[in-house]
């Protein structure tokens, strides 16, 4: 009894005496952020505010949320009139919470990522005509005259990693593991069946339709069926069921293709290229044009033209003549040589359902 | 002699612990602001300003209405003797219950449809708690574990039906449809925007008040829930007075999966609108087991508990603005079960002179529960009774 009373007491003077310091590092933080706010007084007046809403994620996704939210805090960094904050949403039902947050402290533009939130959106852009948004991989809320749609060339991109997965299969039999069938995601597979097919003609193509985003155990089990069936390369547009197909490959020996983001860094040894999309690109551009004033409703489409998509910078393992192919693949692309189909009727091998 | 006194008096008064382990926790979480480098001010004080105001606090109502409800849940159970970890799964089936009656009857007049929803996912909830009850008393089989099978079970059901043509959602989202306008509780847009209230401020809240009082009724004031009580504090002296105790478990279980099922169809009808192909399980039953450890399984000090952490996760979720983790309030949370849980453990085998008293008091309850009920059966019968008296009385 009194070793534990002693114990209590010992921990509550521990907690207080941390309180107390804790009170003076507080004034001391205070002091330092009200300086500087009282000499750049006149700028605060003309900060821009941008807001944005993670989906379900979170901010520290190591895809989507995560790129645009470097990218927001690259721009505050570049030019300090930014003001760049997040939320995170844990459940389906904080988008919305989350948006009107942002909209009644009066956030200029508001960035929300990912399709995901593409209901909640609407709901709020109808409901405050005024406000801003920019919604990321989404173009439903292109009618409305307050949201941009940010959309990605990815078929661009799953062309160009089709290529390299063409050029690097020994056993020419190459996979494909989706998260979803929809027209939208449909395009990756297109672009990568014929991106392959440009290289290795006689390439098959395995694809799984995992119907999920978040099942890296199931990406796990498809990876490893279509390594079975004699697949050595693989490519995901899957999110975090992609994580298990990159596992699967990095346990198995076999190429790994990753998506969205540079997803090397998952498996340096054997991740030989990711279709990038510049998510962080697109939010900066967006939040520069509401500062410049020339913000637009409407789709945004980034390609290689414009840099919007494009293989990872880890380009380690990819051997030189490859990469020449890509290039020039690239260049016929930007030129209009080239196009990449976006139909599924122009890729007959498409056999997801 | 004075410290003992204080110690005896904190020991003693249950409300006096939890608020310690509030007040410890938001201390704890005033420490990791500290090592992170942040302002325990802002922070603190963003989560106290985006609750006070009237707006704030509706939203920390529409959040607190679901907590409430798997909290009712979890102390219904509790009060039984069983522990219902498996709110999670309930509140799934329930929300997954009310979502498919509003999408696929969504032509269905206002009173009709609401009522409907309501009891689909009541029963749905129920029969997800009777399940696991049916495996306790009729194989053994730990009802935690089952429980927590079933949860994932419920998840992955709910991922499936809301992966059916009909039930998902049209276009590009992984999710359900949103459900009729006709089976949504929200308040009229006039009288929201006039009292400035949340877009999601809905009535919800006012169907968890009232099953409260149900419960507390319930528990407090019917035979169900004295038998209930009876066996929660001892299963042999019940089964010795006569109760039914299996009947009694699957009872239990299946009013608890009622209620977090209720809860599920007040979050879809009211905030939600629609469920998410979920990625990750939502929390909203789990939440409800540490809303009922800090209301004491009281149905009000559930409602209290259920504002205190509705406030949390709401005032939390603002917490990025002023450069803190919305993490901060998982810390708090954490840290005040955590003292609530120190502070049962103290009670039990702390203070050796309470716990003696303890296990007397518990004693001489088991003893009247057990006498009150065998009292009807001794009237009815009376030789019986006066037979074994005269035995003692020889012997």
């Amino acid at each position: 009894m009194k070793k534990i009373l002693a114990m209590l007491l010992v921990l509550c003077m521990v907690l207080s005496l941390a309180a107390c310091g804790e009170n003076g590092e507080t004034t001391k933080a205070a002091d330092n952020s009200t300086k500087p706010a009282d000499t750049t007084a006149a700028a605060v007046t003309e900060k821009i505010k941008v807001g944005m809403v993670t989906d379900v994620g979170g901010v520290n996704d190591k895809s989507f949320n995560q790129t645009s939210w470097e990218g927001l805090q690259a721009l505050a960094q570049e030019d300090p009139s930014f003001e760049v904050k997040y939320l995170e949403s844990k459940t389906d039902a904080d988008y919305q919470t989350n948006i009107n947050t942002f909209i009644d402290e009066k956030y200029d533009l508001i960035i929300c990522v990912g399709y995901m939130l593409a209901s909640a959106t609407r709901e709020a852009a109808q409901a405050n005509p005024n406000q801003k948004f920019a919604i990321i991989d989404d173009s439903t809320n292109a009618d409305l005259p307050n949201v941009a749609c940010l959309m990605f060339a990815q078929e661009q991109a799953s062309y160009l990693v089709g290529l390299v997965a063409g050029s690097v299969t020994k056993s020419k039999t190459v996979g494909y593991v989706q998260g979803m069938v929809s027209d939208t995601m449909n395009l990756f597979a297109i672009g990568y069946i014929s991106g392959v097919l440009a290289t290795c003609p006689d390439a098959n193509v395995l694809q799984y339709n995992a119907n999920n985003f978040g099942d890296i155990a199931g990406g796990q089990t498809a990876a490893k069926n279509m390594i079975t069936q004699g697949a050595d390369v693989i490519y995901h547009a899957a999110g975090g069921t992609g994580i298990g197909v990159i596992q699967a490959c990095d346990e198995e020996g076999i190429w790994a293709i990753g998506v969205d983001t540079d997803q090397a860094p998952l498996a340096p040894n054997h991740v030989i290229t990711s279709a990038m999309k510049r998510v962080d690109v697109a939010s900066q551009d967006i939040s520069k044009a509401v500062k410049a004033g020339t913000f637009r409703a409407g789709v945004h489409t980034y390609d290689l033209k414009n840099g919007g998509v494009d293989l990872a910078p880890t380009r380690d393992h990819i051997p030189a003549e490859v990469l020449a192919v890509v290039e020039q693949a690239k260049k016929d692309i930007i030129d209009g040589k080239l196009v990449v189909p976006t139909d599924v009727k122009d890729c007959p091998m498409f056999n997801l359902k | 002699m004075k410290k003992k006194s204080i110690m005896e008096i904190i020991t003693s008064n249950r409300f006096l612990q939890i608020l310690l382990s509030i007040l410890l926790g938001f201390l704890v979480g005033a420490l990791f602001l500290v090592i992170m480098g942040v302002s325990v001010g802002d922070a603190y004080g963003k989560l106290i300003s985006s609750v006070s105001s009237v707006k704030g606090f509706s939203y920390v109502v529409v959040y607190a209405t679901a907590y409430i409800m798997t909290g009712l849940s979890v102390a219904f159970s509790f009060k039984t003797g069983v522990f219902n970890i498996g709110a999670e799964g309930q509140f799934i089936m329930g929300s997954m219950g009310a979502a498919v009656v509003g999408i696929l009857l969504k032509d269905l007049p206002k009173p009709v449809l609401i009522p409907l929803c309501f009891l689909a996912a009541m029963l749905a909830g129920a029969l997800w708690g009777s399940l696991v009850g049916l495996l306790k008393t009729r194989w053994g089989i730990n009802e935690v574990l089952a429980m927590i099978m079933s949860n994932w079970i419920a998840f992955y059901l709910s991922n499936f039906i809301a992966g059916i043509p009909a039930i998902h959602h049209e276009g590009n989202a992984e999710a359900t449809r949103t459900i009729s306008e006709n089976a949504r509780t929200l308040f009229g847009a006039d009288f929201r925007s006039k009292l400035n209230l949340a877009p999601t401020a809905n009535w919800g809240i006012f169907v968890a008040l009232a099953v409260m009082i149900v419960v507390w009724y319930i528990i407090e004031k019917t035979t169900l829930g004295y038998e209930l009580k009876a066996v929660g504090a001892n299963r042999n002296a019940a089964e010795y007075g006569g109760i039914g105790v299996n009947k009694s478990i699957l009872t239990a279980l299946a009013i608890s999966g009622a209620l977090a099922g209720l809860g599920g169809a007040l979050q879809v009808m009211g905030m939600g609108g629609r469920i998410s192909i979920f990625t990750g399980q939502e929390g909203f039953g789990f939440a409800g087991i540490v809303v009922a450890l800090i209301g004491c399984s009281n149905p009000f000090g559930v409602l209290a508990a259920g504002l205190f952490y509705g406030a949390l996760i709401y005032g939390g979720s603002k917490l990025t603005l002023v450069g803190a983790p919305t993490q901060l309030t998982s810390v708090i949370i954490g840290t005040v079960v955590f003292f609530i849980a120190i502070s049962v453990i103290f009670e039990r085998f702390g203070g050796g002179l309470r716990s003696r008293k303890n296990i007397a008091g518990r004693k001489e309850a088991e003893a009247k529960i057990a006498s009150e009920k065998a009292g009807p059966d001794g009237n009815k019968e009376g030789p019986h009774g006066s037979e074994n008296g005269k035995e003692d009385e020889t012997t």
